[in-house]
Parts: C-alpha cells; sequence; structure tokens
C-alpha cells in the first residue's frame, strides 16, 4: 500500500477517494468560483462607480447582487473549507484518509454541477435569479424568473454535497484519531471544523426544506409564503434565517481554527486558553440557533420576540470576545515574526474584531430600526466574510502549501499580495459604513449624489483588491511550479503531526497511526 | 424555458461594452452634477423626532463603547507586536493558561453588554406603541415600484412616484438637487401630532423607511404592520423603500412633507375639494382630442419606461400593432384596469383615475399606426371597474 500512488491523467481527479487530492479538486473549484463571484462583484463596483446607470440595467444588476452573494457564500467560502478540512483533518489527527473516501469523491464532484445549473441561468430567457441571495418570497416565488427552479435544484444538490462532507468529517473525527489523541489534545482546527459539521448537518436539511416549499408555491399550487392563499412571506424569513445564521457561523468558525494554529506558531508561544477556545466555539454555534429574528427587526415582531433577539444576540460578543483576548494573549509576551499567514492571522483579528464591533451595533434592536438593509449592513457582514473567512483561508494556503506541494512560496511575493489585499479590502469596505449610516439602502444599481464619493472611493478598492487575488493565483501557480524546497517542518515552531510527515506530503499518511504522548 | 443566445448574451456583451464607456464618461458626469446638500456624510443624523435621536443617542453610545474596546485590545496588540518581535530577540515565555482572566474577560464583557441592552430595551419600549390615540393615520402601500398613501376616513388617496426622469438616469440630462429622492406626490403630514402609518404591500415587500424619523417598516402582502412618528420640525424629508423588490427598487423614494397642523389641514381640505371634483369630472363627455392629450401625459408618465417612446416595447410588449390595443375595447380595459397576472403588467385601475385611463386606452388606440378610431370615456371606464 505504501507505494501506491495515483492514477494516471484525468481519471486521477474524477475517480479519486485519497483526500489529499479530494482537497485539492474543493480548493481549485473554490478559488475559481472566488474569481467568478469578484467578477460579479466588480460589475456592481463598476456600476456603482457613479450616480446614474451607465454600464448594467437594474434587472442585470439585481442578477449580479444575487450571483454574487450565492457564487461568494457557497462555491467559494464553504468548498474552500470542506477542502482545507480534507488536506488537514487526517493529517493532524493521525488517520490515513477520510472514513468516507467514496462519498467525498461524491460529494466533490456533485458540486461543478450545481454550479454549472446555476450559472447558466445567466444565459436563458428571463435572466438568473435576482431576488437577492436571501431569496425572499414571494419576490422569489410568485414574481421570479423562471431561472428560480435551476436555482432551487442547484441548492439542493449544494446541500446535498454539505451534508455528506460533514458526516465524513464527523466521522473521520470521531474514528479515526490517533491512539492517545483525545478530544481534548485536537488541534483547534479539527475542533472548529467538528463542530462545523454539526451546524451543517443541523440546518443545511433546513434550507433544503425552505427551497422545496418555493418549489410547491411555484409549481404545485401550494401557498406556503403567499398570503393570498393563507400562508406567510414572513414564515418564510423565519425558515430562511434558521439556516441563515447558523450558515454566518459556518463560514467563520474554520477560520477561527486557522488563526488558532497559525498565531501560535509565530508567537513562538503555545496558543492561550485552548480549552476556552473549544467552549466559546461550542457557545457561539449553539447561540447561533436561537439569534436567527436578529435579521427581522424591522418584520413587525413583538415587543417580545425584539427584545429577546436582541439578548440573545448581544450574548454572542462574549465567546467571541473570549476568543479575541485569547489570541491577542497568545501574542502577548511571545516572540513574533511577520511571515504572510502570519500577516493575514493579524488582520484577520483586528478586522474581524471591527465587523464584530458593527455586528454588536447592529444587535442593538432600536438602532437596527436605521441600520437594516442598509450599507452598514453591507459593511459589517463584509467585515467579518473577507478579512475573516477569506483571509482565514488564504492565511491556510500560505501556511499549509509548504507542506502540500513541497516548495515555499516567495514571501515577499506572498507580502506583497498581503499589504494589497489589506488596502484593497478597507478601502472598499470602510467607506460602505460611512454610505450606511448617511442613509443609502443596499442592493440597489444606482444612488443619490451625496453617496457619490464614498462610492467612488469603495470601487477604486475592489478593483484593487480584485486585481491582487489574480496576484495571489501567480503566487500559488509559482509555488506548485517549484522554487525553494521546504523542509518537514517547514515552521520552526509549528506544532502538529501534520509537521511530521515529509514536505510534500506523500499520497499517502499515516498508514501506520502515530502515537500521540 | 428556452435558451435564446442572442437575447441573452446582451447584458453580458453590454458590460464589457460599458466597461470603457463609464471611465470615459466619468469626467462629463462629474460636471453636469449639482453639488448635493450633504456630501461625504459619515454618520447618521440625529433626525427630527424624540424617537430618532433616542436612536442616534444610543448609537453614538454603542459606537463609543466599541471605539474604548477597539483601542484596549487592539493596543495591547500592538504593543506585543512592537515589544515581542522575534526579530529584536525576543524570547518567548511559557504560560498558555489561567482561569482567573479567563473569568474575568468572560464576566466584564458581559456586565458592559447588560449597561448597553438595558437603555437598547427601554428605547424599543417606547417604540413599541400601537399609536392608537393618533390624530391622523395614513394606511401606506408598497407597490412595484411605488408607494400609496390613503388618509384613513378623510376620503383622500394618492399615488407616490418617482419625479426623476430617466434622462437623469441615463446621463442624458443633468442631474438635479434632489436626484433620485423626488416625487410628484409627496405625502403630507402635520408637525407636532401624532401620525400612525398603517404600512402593507400589494406586489412582493419593500420596507418604508424615513432616515429623518427613525421609522423603518416592512411592507408585506396580506399584513398589516404599525408604525408611528410625531414630527418637531417643517421640512421635507426623504427616503427610499429598504427591501429589494425587484427592477425598479432603487427607483421608489419617499418624501415626507411635515407641514403645520393648519396648512395640513388647509392643503387636506384642497385634496378634499379635487376628489369631489373629479367624481364631477368623471361625469362629463371628453371629445376625442381632449382624451389624445391627456392620454399622452398619462402614457409618457406610467408607461414609457416598459412601452416604449413610440409603442415599440422593451420590457413591456410592443403598442404598436398590438393584438390589445387593436382588439375589443373591453378586452384592453381589462388589462389596464386589472392588469396582467403573472407579468410585469400591473393593474393600473386604483393608480389611475378614470379620465387618465379613458384618455391613455384612447391614446394607445390611435398611435404609433393603430388606428382604431374609438375612444372612450370616463364614464365607461367606471362602469366597466363596477362590473368587473
Amino acid at each position: 500500500m505504501g507505494d501506491h500512488g495515483p492514477a494516471k491523467g484525468l481519471s486521477r481527479w474524477l475517480f479519486t477517494t485519497n483526500h489529499k487530492d479530494i482537497g485539492t479538486l474543493y480548493l481549485w473549484f473554490s478559488f475559481a468560483m472566488f474569481l467568478v463571484g469578484g467578477i460579479f462583484a466588480l460589475v456592481i463596483r463598476a456600476e456603482l462607480f457613479e450616480p446614474g446607470l451607465q454600464i448594467v440595467q437594474p434587472e442585470f444588476f439585481n442578477q449580479m447582487t444575487t450571483m454574487h452573494g450565492l457564487v461568494m457564500v457557497f462555491g467559494a467560502v464553504m468548498p474552500a473549507f470542506v477542502g482545507l478540512a480534507n488536506w488537514l483533518v487526517p493529517m493532524m489527527i493521525g488517520a490515513p484518509d477520510m472514513a468516507l473516501p467514496r462519498m467525498n469523491n461524491w460529494s466533490f464532484w456533485i458540486l461543478p454541477f450545481a454550479f454549472f445549473m446555476m450559472l447558466s441561468s445567466l444565459f436563458v430567457e428571463g435572466g438568473a435569479p435576482n431576488f437577492g441571495w436571501t431569496f425572499y418570497a414571494p419576490l422569489s416565488t410568485t414574481y421570479a424568473p423562471p431561472s428560480v427552479t435551476f436555482f432551487i435544484f442547484a441548492v439542493h444538490i449544494m446541500g446535498a454535497s454539505s451534508i455528506m462532507g460533514s458526516i465524513n468529517i464527523i466521522a473521520t473525527i470521531m474514528n479515526l484519531r490517533a491512539p492517545g489523541m483525545t478530544y481534548m489534545k485536537m488541534p483547534l482546527f479539527v475542533w472548529t471544523w467538528f463542530i462545523t459539521a454539526y451546524l451543517l448537518i443541523a440546518v443545511m436539511p433546513v434550507l433544503a426544506g425552505v427551497v422545496t416549499m418555493m418549489l410547491m408555491d411555484i409549481h404545485f399550487g401550494t401557498s406556503f409564503f403567499s398570503a393570498a392563499g393563507g400562508g406567510d412571506p414572513v414564515l418564510f424569513q423565519h425558515i430562511f434565517w434558521f439556516f441563515g445564521h447558523p450558515e454566518v457561523y459556518i463560514m467563520i468558525l474554520p477560520a477561527f481554527g486557522i488563526v488558532s494554529q497559525i498565531i501560535p506558531t509565530f508567537s513562538r508561544k503555545p496558543l492561550f486558553g485552548y480549552d476556552s477556545m473549544v467552549y466559546a466555539t461550542a457557545s457561539i454555534a449553539f447561540l447561533s440557533f436561537i439569534v436567527w429574528a436578529h435579521h427581522m427587526f424591522t418584520v413587525g415582531m413583538p415587543l417580545a420576540g425584539e427584545l429577546f433577539f436582541m439578548w440573545a444576540t448581544m450574548l454572542i460578543a462574549v465567546p467571541t470576545g473570549v476568543k479575541v483576548f485569547n489570541w491577542v494573549t497568545t501574542m502577548f509576551r511571545g516572540s513574533i515574526s511577520f511571515e504572510t499567514p502570519m500577516l493575514f492571522s493579524i488582520a484577520f483579528v483586528i478586522l474581524f474584531t471591527i465587523g464584530g464591533f458593527s455586528g454588536l451595533m447592529l444587535a442593538i434592536a432600536p438602532a437596527d430600526f436605521q441600520y437594516h438593509d442598509t450599507y452598514f449592513v453591507v459593511a459589517h457582514f463584509h467585515y467579518v466574510l473577507v478579512p475573516g473567512a477569506i483571509f482565514g483561508i488564504m492565511a491556510a494556503v500560505y501556511y499549509w502549501l509548504p507542506k502540500w506541494c513541497g516548495n515555499m512560496y516567495d514571501e515577499t511575493l506572498g507580502k506583497t499580495h498581503f499589504w494589497l489585499s489589506f488596502v484593497g479590502l478597507n478601502v472598499t469596505f470602510f467607506p460602505m459604513h460611512f454610505v450606511g449610516l448617511a442613509g443609502m439602502p443596499r442592493r440597489i444599481p444606482d444612488y443619490a449624489l451625496q453617496f457619490a464619493d464614498f462610492n467612488q472611493i469603495a470601487s477604486v478598492g475592489a478593483f484593487l483588491f480584485g486585481a491582487s487575488q489574480v496576484f495571489f493565483m501567480f503566487i500559488v501557480i509559482k509555488t506548485i511550479m517549484g522554487g525553494k524546497k521546504a523542509t518537514d517542518q517547514v515552521w520552526e515552531s509549528a506544532e502538529g503531526l501534520e509537521w511530521t510527515i515529509p514536505s510534500p506530503a506523500p499520497y499517502h499518511t499515516f498508514t501506520t497511526p502515530p502515537e500521540v504522548k | 424555458m428556452s435558451l435564446d443566445l442572442s437575447k441573452s448574451l446582451t447584458p453580458v456583451c453590454r458590460v464589457l461594452a460599458g466597461a470603457g464607456l463609464l471611465f470615459g464618461s466619468a469626467a462629463v458626469m462629474a460636471e453636469s452634477a449639482v453639488e448635493p446638500a450633504q456630501r461625504w456624510g459619515v454618520n447618521m443624523t440625529p433626525g427630527v423626532t424624540e424617537i430618532s435621536r433616542g436612536i442616534y443617542d444610543l448609537h453614538m453610545l454603542i459606537f463609543w463603547i466599541c471605539v474604548v474596546i477597539g483601542i484596549l485590545v487592539f493596543g495591547v496588540m500592538f504593543y506585543s507586536m512592537y515589544k515581542f518581535r522575534h526579530s529584536k530577540g525576543a524570547k518567548p515565555a511559557t504560560f498558555h493558561e489561567n482561569t482567573t482572566v479567563e473569568v474575568i474577560w468572560t464576566v466584564v464583557p458581559a456586565l458592559i453588554l447588560i449597561g448597553m441592552g438595558i437603555p437598547a430595551s427601554s428605547m424599543l419600549m417606547d417604540m413599541y406603541d400601537d399609536a392608537e390615540d393618533a390624530e391622523v393615520s395614513v394606511l401606506i402601500t408598497g407597490y412595484q415600484w411605488k408607494w400609496k398613501y390613503e388618509y384613513m376616513d378623510e376620503g383622500v388617496s394618492f399615488f407616490s412616484n418617482m419625479r426623476t426622469s430617466r434622462g437623469e438616469i441615463n446621463n442624458i440630462e443633468p442631474k438635479g438637487e434632489h436626484y433620485l429622492l423626488e416625487v410628484d406626490n409627496p405625502l403630507v403630514i402635520p408637525t407636532d401630532t401624532k401620525v400612525r402609518f398603517l404600512i402593507t404591500a400589494n406586489d412582493v415587500i419593500h420596507a418604508w423607511w424615513v432616515p429623518a424619523f427613525a421609522v423603518k417598516q416592512d411592507a408585506i402582502p396580506g399584513f398589516i404592520n404599525t408604525a408611528w412618528t410625531v414630527v418637531e420640525e417643517e421640512g421635507v424629508y426623504r427616503g427610499q423603500c429598504a427591501e429589494l423588490c425587484g427592477r425598479d427598487h432603487g427607483f421608489m423614494p419617499i418624501v415626507v412633507n411635515a407641514m403645520e397642523k393648519s396648512e395640513y389641514n388647509s392643503w387636506l381640505g384642497a385634496r378634499q375639494a379635487e376628489a369631489a371634483e373629479l367624481a364631477q369630472l368623471i361625469k362629463q363627455e371628453k371629445t376625442f382630442d381632449e382624451l389624445m392629450d391627456v392620454g399622452k401625459d398619462v402614457y409618457n408618465k406610467q408607461c414609457v419606461v416598459c412601452h416604449g417612446a413610440n409603442g415599440e416595447g422593451g420590457v413591456g410588449k410592443a403598442i404598436a400593432g398590438s393584438p390589445v390595443a387593436t382588439g375589443p375595447m373591453d378586452q384592453h380595459l381589462s388589462v389596464m384596469v386589472n392588469g396582467v397576472p403573472g407579468t410585469a403588467m400591473q393593474a393600473f385601475g386604483a393608480q389611475l383615475n378614470e379620465i387618465e385611463l379613458a384618455a391613455v386606452v384612447t391614446y394607445a388606440r390611435n398611435q404609433w399606426g393603430n388606428n382604431m378610431g374609438d375612444s372612450v370615456q370616463p364614464v365607461d371606464v367606471y362602469n366597466f371597474k363596477q362590473a368587473n
């Protein structure tokens, strides 16, 4: 078994059951989607460069905002995390592969079909889905373009893929840990993914349910979301956000795990408060199920509902704060160096915390009546998703890429990529706080003149950010093609089983389980 | 669903073609724009009601608390990054847990949150009020893409459409000061008076938002939400629809004209008189030419966006040579009054009065090569509406 290498040619990738191959497939797929979703974002920012309609008409603009959100959430961020889990979880717990390798292949290979189906709707009559990534009924049912049916099936496939991926990760973590690797010895990345997988299994069926109800309303004459038939449009929002709020944590918890691996390495000091990090992650996951209606403060909920969801939401700041304090304390009295993964991780902590602050402001229900559905919200969730999820993923790629391909990336290029991205994202998203507070609603293709200056700045930042991701692709390909050979340890003070195997990681690792002390 | 490449590729191509156009036209656009009142605005405004000021104060309070926490946390972080650099030969400590500090940084933030939550809860209780004691009640209905205001028990109702011209939006004409934030018929309310808003929608979900009042409430078809305000200063207040509601979501502004109670009363009286006058006018016979003149105005205001300046069609079907405009009168009236379900053709029965409906139908039947030669009288439209 030890010398059994990959198959040759295309069949290697089509039929692979190897966790490293499948991880690679997920990561490249997610990067492709990241670029596609990025192009959609740049269409939006180009149109919003100045007041008036210049480039696209409102119908197409709405398709762009919708597809940008869907592609980034389901196509870029989630598959990237699954790809990282595939590569890293077995190597971190000393397992030879994922527990369910054939299902692993299947859960990846249905994804391209889902996205082909969804993206192809851009070219059908009536256009792509245009009702926002939150697809509120009845705009997404009675008033939707015909392509909504394609969208529903695409969501079903993505959901199936996520559920299979999660089952696999849970099965792997529960059954394939090396002897001595108790739960409380698992690296935090494994822990955060373990919890994330449970979140996914809990909420993806809810998403599948809500899109099925839409399908019934559209094609089979039911009235779940139509008041005229005795249904309720607000019911849609409750179900959607019962999925949607845990979903946003699904997109951030694995990133918490990543920076919890990286910060100790480059601070040359063990992670502070490992146990409390695990408990905080679990608390955040639990709370994510009881805060959904904070997305709906203006739908006309009763006072008691508003108060409950406001207080529950504010409570999330406690475990999140614990995590930030632990990271900062890990750095305190360490011996810090600033390699690219560390730069991304530090930016993660700072900018994610800023996104957390605006999140706390949004939790304050009375103030949310002013913030709701403005660019302040857009600024908030891009601050948690871009420097949160995306920077987390990039930090991970720089950190583990030498282990994956055996070559060191070029540190100067990596740092250049970091600074371009850092400047680009802040120039793009910081001014959105301002226009949002000044009264600019989200999802509009054209805006009043007083918002022109900051929008222009945001558009310039967006093109800078977009261009620097093409540069990122160049850096990654260059590293894979060649470069300085990486040592097995790669980083001087990195800890964990993945650093005990050779670089690049052999096709099969830990065929004999390691002993964990 | 069919795959029609020639049609579907257009938006994509337009993106590519437009990208060049955008940067070329930037300079021209900047000159033609009127200087807006509030450039570089970075914050919420306190507004003109007790509630809006309360929300503003709460917003600033939370903001400053966040700033202080941020300075402390980032301060420690930057200090560590400066002081404990590997390149300066810093030797790492080995501590990695301390239950006492974990408890402290769990409990202290929780206390701060309680400090925020208490004023926020009391603010929320102040805002929640069914406003049954309001002196004025307005039923607000969101339509794709306009608002309808109905003064309860006063017999006055009207639609409020965006007034900004397509020329301004398409960068053909210079943009006015209140670009996209101006309407033909603003909502008029009295100052220093409790006004209740009953908010609903006719088609999809909209949201009625006036930042200066801190009133934002979703308009949900089939349900009625309540909001209220007491405006303290006279003035014109502008807002926008805040919930994505389809194509022209960005083009359904809200303008509220708050005036002194006496002025408001005389305004309301005038609107009531107009309504009575209209009831009389409907009974009068119109000549063909009168109908054509009014019809042209109505067409250019209501129909031109979808059906084109020469009835050539666009989002909507072509009117020139259409089977509806050259078919039976009853069918034509039905399309106008009831709309065509499942398409972009709305029901105009409630949005246009009988004279306007009669005129625009007559106009469509006798324009752009449509040569029906017939006309319909307002009273016929009235009878049609009663019967259907």
